[in-house]
């Protein structure tokens, strides 16, 4: 039985042997058959909650072939191998655990909870049912910096995307020298949000700086974007689009994945580029599209530090509340003016938000993404 | 591009590569070089504006077309010794190092044990944990905000590291259990069988087989994870109050709060410092960084 057991496991195992020279697998495999004879007929016991790793081999073995017909032979080894099982994942799961329901869960209940309630840190917090949310429906700031965010979100975010994009399918066209511009591209990402950068941002944006010199020669005399109310929030557009770097970098390993045949053979039926980019890049690319578009937009309605340094700290965001995106109005309500409850419902509007969205892209990926296996 | 041809079907010769006369390709390839130093121009030009800007002196730094100065002078950089607010900026890099460190070390052990858990072993509700893992992933992180912050301030933690770090050690940055997770998944399963057969049980296998292999994406995260802490704005901004426990991020606001046009210069210069571990890290790690962000794209 014993010897059955561990032949069984190395026997299923050997199926998904294709992933490459392994130098020491096949060694240790042809060793332990050899001594499996002994050692296993010793292990075999399905003792209850005893040392059974022994009785879990078939089973371990059928479960390394978990994409193929895995085996669910060593009926009675089951309980003890997935009772062990159970207890060294959640105890290498404790950790997250720890910090799911410490730095999470319970932070959301809570948040939850405080988003009907009138709490400065210092009193206990008071139930006042929504009045947070017609206090914060009504303040015109706070609809400000909703409509402030949405535009730098649907303005920043498709520009951001295309240039991405743009600037990957210009890279994939060579070889030569891609390695190092995808480099230099990429390292804006790195660096973009951090306070350095927005304080040159401030600098290259501001009166008779680069950007205002430059826009003059095109004969506009707009001054510098960082003083003016209404056009600071596109230095902070520009900034999100200079780190273009990261989502390049996914477009650009999922363009290496379009097998060039298809691109061959639509040329031959005489496509033209655009006809190629539209019916076979973009299609085959959705995936990834789909990605970058998710994760770039959640990530832009949470823009913080550059925001708030570009618009000069304290209690305003730049002029007029030009910068005023929304994250800095719960960061001035929560922290500045202690107004934690408010803050945690316009969190909580935030998540909302960012759940719409989410939700909305995920439902209209069906129509537009084109997973691999059904473009096959 | 035509080297994958045999990929084509047999019966078209692909006639448009085939006609390509060498100085279409020479006009080709000039043209791709043009177009990408256009984009490394805009790119970069911020990154070299700051540092020849560090050596100009203060009235010169915004009005200043030219990026590097006639006669550069070195006085940025030595009245930073003077410190920011009385304080050497020395301990603000430390202070930052010590963060990013810090951080590393804990996303290093937590989240490489939850990715094994994960990857490796079979346990009663893993889907369950998986889809909310996935789910932190998406979820804004102003909504833990002030709960964590209340929480904190209960525990009487505010104005120390331990809000900032606690979280690496309990594997809150789902992105890097992510990460780890999809590298171990693509391990041989082989190890893990021979291992078992040989009686080594989790602890063992994680430590002495997965873990080893698993070196790129720990590097990928560890550098990751230095480099957001680094830069990391928001929460220093939050927890820490007493300027000699400032990071570099806040130290740098302290600075634009505080002297403003008087000493750009040195707000300059300091920028430029603070953006230095990044460069470097960066330089050094590069393939690990962005062969990192590009299989996240494509196995998410």
């Amino acid at each position: 039985m014993g010897t059955t057991a561990v032949g069984d496991g190395s026997a299923v195992a050997r199926p998904g042997a294709g992933h490459g020279p392994v130098p020491g697998a096949g060694r240790a495999l042809e060793k332990t058959a050899r001594g499996g004879g002994t050692r296993g007929g010793g292990g075999t016991r399905r003792g209850p909650g005893g040392r059974g790793s022994r009785g879990g081999l078939g089973n371990r073995g059928g479960l390394g072939g978990r994409g193929g017909r895995g085996g669910r032979r060593g009926r009675g080894g089951r309980g003890s191998w997935s009772s062990r099982e159970n207890l060294a994942g959640y105890l290498f799961m404790s950790p997250w655990l720890a910090g799911f329901l410490l730095l999470t869960a319970g932070p959301m209940v809570a948040s939850l909870y405080f988003a009907f309630t009138d709490y400065n840190l210092f009193d206990a917090p008071r139930w006042i049912g929504l009045a947070n949310f017609t206090e914060m429906f009504g303040d015109e700031r706070w609809r400000h910096s909703v409509s402030l965010t949405l535009w730098y979100v649907v303005i920043g975010t498709p520009l951001k995307l295309a240039a991405a994009l743009g600037v990957a399918l210009l890279l994939s066209r060579s070889r030569r020298g891609q390695a190092f511009y995808r480099a230099a591209f990429y390292a804006p990402s790195l660096i973009g949000a951090s306070v350095s950068i927005a304080i040159v941002w401030k600098a290259i944006f501001s009166d008779d700086a680069v950007v205002d010199r430059t826009q003059r020669l095109f004969g506009v005399d707009a001054g510098g974007w960082i003083g003016d109310p209404d056009l600071i929030v596109y230095s902070l557009v520009a900034l999100t689009v200079w780190q273009f770097g990261a989502p390049m970098v996914i477009f650009l390993a999922g363009l290496k994945q379009v097998p060039v045949s298809l691109y061959e053979a639509a040329e031959v039926d005489g496509a033209g580029p655009l006809r190629r980019f539209w019916n076979i890049t973009l299609p085959m690319i959705s995936p990834v599209l789909f990605f970058n578009v998710l994760l770039e937009t959640i990530h832009s309605f949470q823009i913080f530090g550059s925001a708030y340094i570009l618009g000069g700290a304290g209690g305003t965001c730049g002029p007029a509340d030009g910068t005023l995106v929304y994250t800095c109005y719960l960061y001035i309500q929560g922290f500045e003016n202690s107004r934690m409850g408010l803050a945690s419902a316009m969190a909580w509007m935030l998540l909302l938000a960012v759940g719409l969205v989410t939700a909305v892209l995920f439902w209209s990926q069906r129509r537009w993404v084109h997973y691999e296996e059904a473009a096959r | 591009m035509s080297s994958v041809s045999h990929l084509a079907p047999a019966q078209a010769p692909a006639p448009a590569s085939a006609r390509a006369p060498r100085r279409r390709r020479t006009v080709g390839s000039v043209a791709w070089h043009m177009g990408s130093l256009a984009v490394l121009a805009v790119v970069l030009y911020p990154v070299v504006w700051v540092i020849g800007g560090s050596f100009k002196p203060n009235d010169r730094i915004v009005g200043s077309l030219d990026l590097f100065p006639t006669s550069p002078i070195t006085e940025n950089y030595s009245r930073l010794a003077d410190g920011i607010a009385d304080i050497p900026i020395s301990t603000f890099f430390v202070n930052s190092a010590a963060l990013a460190i810090g951080s590393v070390v804990g996303v290093l052990i937590s989240c490489s044990l939850a990715a094994y858990a994960f990857a490796r072993i079979r346990f009663a509700g893993r889907n369950l944990l998986f889809t909310l893992m996935i789910g932190t992933l998406l979820l804004p992180y102003h909504v833990l905000l002030i709960p964590q912050y209340v929480l904190f301030q209960k525990l009487e933690l505010i104005n120390t590291y331990t809000p900032l770090l606690l979280g690496k050690y309990l594997a809150t940055d789902a992105f890097f259990v992510f990460l780890m997770m999809q590298f171990m998944r693509n391990l041989p399963r082989e190890l893990d069988e021979a291992a078992r057969l040989d009686g080594c049980g989790h602890p063992r296998i994680f430590w002495s087989i997965v873990l080893p292999l698993c070196r790129p994406a720990l590097i990928t995260s560890a550098i990751f994870t230095f480099i957001n802490a680094w830069n990391d704005f928001m929460g220093p901004l939050i927890y820490l109050n007493e300027p000699d426990k400032y990071t570099v991020s806040l130290a740098l606001k302290m600075f634009v709060d505080q002297d403003g046009v008087a000493n750009y210069g040195g707000m300059i210069a300091m920028s430029l410092i603070a953006l230095l571990p990044v460069l470097l890290f960066f330089l050094a790690f590069q393939r690990y960084l962005i062969d990192g962000m590009a299989t996240s794209g494509l196995k998410g």
